[in-house]
């Protein structure tokens, strides 16, 4: 399977590991400040339905984001089977 | 020196609820030297020294760019402070705990409160407070300020923390570069004094948004759920608002009409028709704000609105707006006062001007009432409903069409999205009545001098020269309607019903009743008489510019209100003159045409 993927693709119910965030520092202060930041472990919970935001949880904070800025958010998925 | 204390804290950490507790009902919205928005703030008894408190808007970084973060970071650091206290989020404390690290920096006296104890309680998360306090250097409490917990404890802490340091200093200004540095230590912070269990089990939350926010059943859901504030708010507030105007009605006939008998008969007009109808429309808006506002709290403070956004975003997002924008474009439905006030929910100031620029367009009972009227008297039973049906269906495209127009335009790009999505919490009925009365007060002081001012004018354009018959051709009103009589002309508007619009500009509500006076008729015979003189263009064209010009005076005293100065109100007032000559224009001639 491919070793890295960005955040708007990942399926719901799976987790991944972030690698790097490539967005305006604006943009990359705030995803920090809301636990967005490289080394976390995220996991997709559900995304919306006419191509609407992705709900992603990040430790103990549920977040919403829209599919273009998750795609500014590198990741490496876990296994499958890790994510619970 | 007077002492001074900021209140700062992330959104959603329940900033605000502990604000209130602290300080009661004394808090007051004030300007500050250097801020272009207003802070909230009150005096607060701890000892005995007499200590102002500054609700300072919610930050999730002090170095962060949003406007809400750059007035935060700009108010601690050119006031001098007698210290931070700095409200987090228990059960985020893993991300939150950072903030305080970067206030440090600023180098002013900080004492932390950790909110929200009980539901970290509940969830297994465990604080090392004593050992927190002792590596950071400052007092940490746990506290639920919802329940009032620890409040008093909070109180006597921040009292001795006063005594030793009585005087307010200014801070130091703190620099980007020691953020990596916090990170580091962040971590060790959070591995020695916080426990999460490492298993979370599926929480209330997790289960109910399995439902709300179901992929096909969460929009219909959401629209039902907002039908159903909708009716309440309405089905509540608008037999209030009727019950007020009765009221002042009433008291206007019985008791200040025999009053004012003794004056000439143009001051007693000036008083009654001028001023004391002036003020009674301000205050009817009074109950649907209240009613407004609490139910508006519900959503809100329970953490669906943050939903509201996720399942709505699809569709806003072309129009640089997120899905609060749209739960309150259908509250304009009812009225579009609370409706503009209500956009504060979105802290992106041009989001909130877009959202504000684009509720006006919202059909709201006020106009409903005038259409109803011209559909019965002009239209047969089986058409008229399907007239009014594409009234609200010009509504929303208006609306979305001015949005999708002025998106980024107004002050710089769209706002991406990233919120939190809190978890789902119940109400205090305290808090909620808080609120909404501040709200309340808010409208009444802001906007009431600007209502009485305009209404006094229109009665005197329809008044003067005072021996004229009121709002005939022969006042002020009806020489400015003969003037302007070559632009409504090929609206198929007449002079007599472009009069009637001036009326509509203070309140759409007196549309009818001006109408009344205009023609000399009521009632049954207005509605003959309209069903005689104006053929269905006319009246379609008439109804079409009534849905689309200014609402109401109200709601320009709001927009000017919240928009911070006069600029996006006339804007408004513009682009909707411009949008209703324009429509009326092209349907009228195109029936004409067609018709022909």
């Amino acid at each position: 399977m491919t070793a890295t993927c960005l955040l708007d693709v990942l399926p719901a119910g799976r987790c991944g590991t972030i690698l790097n965030i490539e967005a305006p520092e604006e943009l990359v202060a705030r995803m920090h400040a809301m636990g967005l930041l490289p080394g976390r472990r995220i996991q997709v919970i559900r995304r919306s339905p006419f191509r609407g935001p992705i709900q992603v949880r990040a430790g103990q904070t549920d977040l919403i984001i829209r599919r273009s800025e998750a795609a500014t958010i590198l990741l490496r998925p876990c296994p499958e089977a890790d994510c619970a | 020196m007077k002492k001074r204390i900021a209140l700062v804290g992330m959104p959603n950490t329940g900033k605000s609820t502990l604000f209130n507790r602290l300080t009661g009902a004394g808090a007051r919205v004030g300007n500050w030297p250097g801020l272009t928005v207003e802070l909230l703030s009150a005096r607060l008894l701890l000892g005995d020294s007499m200590v102002e408190l500054v609700d300072l808007p919610g930050l999730h970084n002090l170095h962060g760019f949003s406007e809400d973060e750059r007035v935060a970071r700009h108010f601690v650091e050119s006031q001098p402070l007698n210290g931070i206290l700095v409200v987090l989020n228990t059960t985020q404390l893993e991300r939150q705990l950072a903030l305080v690290l970067q206030l440090r920096t600023l180098g002013l006296p900080m004492l932390l409160a950790l909110n929200m104890a009980d539901e970290a309680h509940t969830r297994g998360i465990r604080v090392q407070t004593g050992q927190l306090a002792a590596q950071l250097g400052m007092p940490v409490l746990l506290i639920s300020a919802k329940h009032g917990r620890g409040v008093p404890e909070l109180k006597q802490a921040l009292t001795e923390w006063l005594r030793r340091h009585p005087e307010p200093i200014q801070a130091r200004a703190a620099t980007l570069s020691e953020d990596d540095a916090i990170e580091h230590s962040l971590d060790e912070l959070l591995a020695q004094n916080l426990h999460i269990p490492a298993c979370l089990t599926p929480t209330r939350t997790d289960r109910i948004d399995r439902l709300l926010l179901h992929p096909w059943l969460g929009i219909p859901l959401f629209l039902l759920l907002m039908l159903l504030v909708f009716q309440a708010v309405y089905g509540i507030g608008a037999p209030l608002q009727d019950g007020l105007g009765w009221l002042l009605d009433e008291a206007k006939t019985r008791w200040l009409a025999p009053l004012v008998t003794a004056l000439p008969a143009w001051a007693g007009s000036f008083l009654l028709e001028g001023l004391y109808d002036g003020i009674g429309t301000v205050m009817t808006f009074l109950p649907i704000i209240v009613v407004f506002f609490l139910a508006m709290a519900v959503v809100e403070d329970s953490g669906y609105l943050a939903r509201a956004a996720f399942l709505m975003d699809a569709l806003m997002a072309r129009m640089g707006l997120d899905g609060r924008a749209f739960v309150m474009q259908l509250m304009g439905f009812g009225c579009n006062v609370p409706a503009m006030m209500g956009t504060r929910v979105m802290r992106s100031r041009s989001q909130r001007l877009v959202a504000m620029l684009m509720i006006p367009f919202s059909l709201c009972s006020a106009r409903l009432q005038v259409f109803l009227f011209f559909t019965t008297a002009v239209f047969s039973p089986r058409a008229a409903p399907w007239v009014l049906f594409s009234l609200y269906v010009m509504s929303f495209l208006l609306a979305f069409f001015t949005a999708w127009l002025w998106r980024g335009k107004v002050r710089g790009q769209a706002e991406p999205l990233l919120m939190e999505l809190p978890p789902y919490r119940l109400p205090t009925l305290a808090g909620l009545a808080r609120q909404s009365f501040r709200e309340s007060g808010h409208f009444l002081r802001q906007a009431g001098g600007f209502i009485v001012l305009g209404v006094a004018l229109v009665w005197f354009l329809t008044h003067f020269p005072l021996d004229a018959q009121p709002a005939s051709p022969a006042t002020l009103a009806g020489r400015l309607a003969g003037w302007m009589e070559p632009v409504f002309t090929p609206l198929g508007i007449d002079q007599l019903l472009s009069i009637a619009l001036l009326f509509g500009f203070v309140a759409k509500e007196v549309v009818i009743g001006s109408l009344a006076v205009i023609y000399g008729a009521g009632g049954d015979d207005l509605s003959g008489l309209l069903g005689q003189r104006l053929d269905w263009m006319q009246a379609y064209s008439f109804m079409l510019f009534t849905l689309v010009y200014t609402p109401c005076l109200s709601a320009l005293a709001t927009l000017r209100q919240e928009a911070g100065g006069s600029r996006y109100m006339f804007i408004s007032v513009a682009w909707s003159l411009a949008v209703a000559w324009l429509l009326s224009f092209t349907f009228y001639q195109a029936a004409r045409f067609l018709t022909a």
